[in-house]
């Protein structure tokens, strides 16, 4: 079995690029499944349904959707297996961009849209950075020296991924995805996690609605950015 | 005043094999040969291909767009590098798009993107003051590219190619929408020993090509060269277009035609 992480931004197009790329899988002969996880709603499920491939979705509702993704990782992985797939395409949206939900073994794709402008590569952290492949897309709507810009941000950012320029209308750049994915080794083993996840839980995860400064315990950083630790 | 200079004398040709139009059919014209120093049109109507046959030339396409068309320079399919990597790039293009998205100072974008090609980030300067040859209203390197005109922007956009990316094959979509001296712009593109191809639907850029591709429905239907009588009616248009370009500066400079 295969994994695939497909993470990125809402609305840079991970679930255009990722129709098109399941396209060329099949036409090599691949056997892929489909999991789409979001947070609170989707409906990508049946542009993925169309593709005659096994699909699933999981709604992370009120847990951080990171830590659903991972925390679903074998339960998905077992699914894939049961549909007869050699291959796992896990998309996610990856939305407070603190962590990536990338398992070291599973292919990591960072979906990226230039017209977010130069500096977004800076902006989505790990996702970014600890990815082996960033796909940018929309690279229509902007000029070719705009592109090649994003593109050098992309390397100062993280300079060993593989850079694809990909278009979630027209196709291009599929094929060089599913190359990518089918020369990809299989998963085995125990899978780790690539980035540390972030400090700890905090007051609202466990459901403090009260703003005021004193009702917040745990590792806390002050706009200044010093940081305490405040509680028992 | 400006040299473009021209990284390789190597000699280049570059293939366009056919593949199919919007309906799937063949293209009718199934090879099609370019070599240095030649300027092709390309023409058709709106929606009959001629943006998509630019973006396969483009990102050399090999047979992997929804055309099926492949791009071969000198008798071979470029390597991944030749297709990715702005540095080894062959190809420059000057989209439609006139507009920048990237919020930064016109400086700080062109420093950025020489390095990106692997050039003095330097050369900065120099875009800047070619551009402003170009257009009406000077550019400043410390202006918003967001906030320039689209006639500055299309501007900035040529000079940039003609210095920093510098490449050997030039696409040009449609130079003509733009508030900038386009035969000035298109001899600047043009350099020295480059294939340009250009899309328009300019009478006078399109006979300044030495053939022209026409599209429709998608496909590449027929090749026209330039004939020696459509050479002489560019010389009319050259004329005609020079006197217009006068009258416009005068109106653009408030004063009275005589």
């Amino acid at each position: 079995m295969k994994m695939v992480v497909v993470a990125g931004t809402p609305g840079s197009g991970k679930t255009s690029v990722l129709i098109h790329a399941v396209r060329d899988l099949l036409r090599a002969g691949q056997r892929p499944a489909l999991v789409k996880i979001d947070c609170m709603w989707t409906e990508d499920d049946s542009r993925f349904k169309r593709l005659q491939v096994p699909v699933a979705v999981g709604l992370s509702r009120d847990m951080c959707p990171d830590h659903y993704a991972i925390y679903n990782v074998d339960e998905m992985l077992q699914w894939a297996k049961s549909e007869g797939a050699d291959l796992l395409l896990c998309e996610t949206a990856g939305l407070c961009l603190r962590c990536a939900p990338y398992p070291d073994k599973a292919l990591a794709v960072c979906v990226i849209d230039v017209t977010c402008g130069p500096n977004s590569p800076l902006k989505v952290g790990p996702l970014l950075t600890t990815a082996d492949a960033a796909v940018m897309t929309k690279g229509d709507l902007v000029s070719q020296a705009e592109r090649e810009v994003f593109r050098e941000r992309i390397i100062e950012t993280n300079p060993k991924c593989r850079i694809i320029e990909a278009n979630g209308l027209t196709g291009k750049g599929s094929s060089e995805i599913s190359e990518l994915i089918r020369s990809w080794p299989q998963i085995s083993g125990e899978m780790l996690l690539r980035h540390n996840p972030p400090l700890a839980i905090c007051t609202l995860c466990t459901g403090e609605l009260r703003v005021s400064k004193e009702r917040h315990h745990g590792m806390l950083r002050h706009l200044d950015g010093f940081m305490e630790y405040s509680g028992e | 005043m400006f040299q473009v200079a021209d990284q390789t004398k190597k000699p280049l040709t570059m293939t366009i094999i056919g593949g199919v139009d919007k309906d799937g059919n063949a293209d009718a014209q199934d090879r099609i040969e370019i070599c240095r120093g030649e300027i092709i049109g390309i023409v058709g109507p709106t929606g009959s291909g001629k943006s998509t046959l630019i973006a396969d030339i483009e990102q050399f396409a090999q047979g992997d767009t929804p055309s099926c068309r492949k791009i071969l320079i000198n008798g071979e399919p470029p390597d991944s590098q030749q297709r990715n990597d702005p540095r080894k790039k062959l190809v420059a293009q000057l989209s439609q798009n006139m507009h920048f998205l990237s919020d930064m100072s016109v400086c700080e974008f062109l420093r950025m993107h020489a390095k990106s090609r692997g050039k003095d980030p330097d050369l900065a300067s120099r875009v800047i003051e070619l551009a402003n040859t170009l257009t009406g209203e000077p550019i400043d390197p410390g202006h918003h590219l967001t906030i320039l005109s689209g006639g500055q922007s299309r501007a900035l956009m040529t000079a940039d190619i003609a210095v920093i990316s510098d490449s050997p094959i030039v696409l040009i979509d449609e130079i003509e929408n733009a508030g900038i001296k386009k035969q000035e712009a298109l001899r600047l593109l043009a350099g020295e020993g480059k294939i340009v191809i250009v899309v328009t639907h300019d009478p006078m850029l399109a006979l300044m090509a030495s053939r022209r591709i026409v599209m429709k429905n998608g496909g590449m239907t027929k090749i026209i060269s330039t004939s020696k009588q459509e050479h002489s009616v560019f010389k009319d248009i050259e004329k005609v277009d020079c006197w217009l370009t006068g009258l416009r500066e005068t109106i653009r400079q408030g004063e009275v035609v005589a």
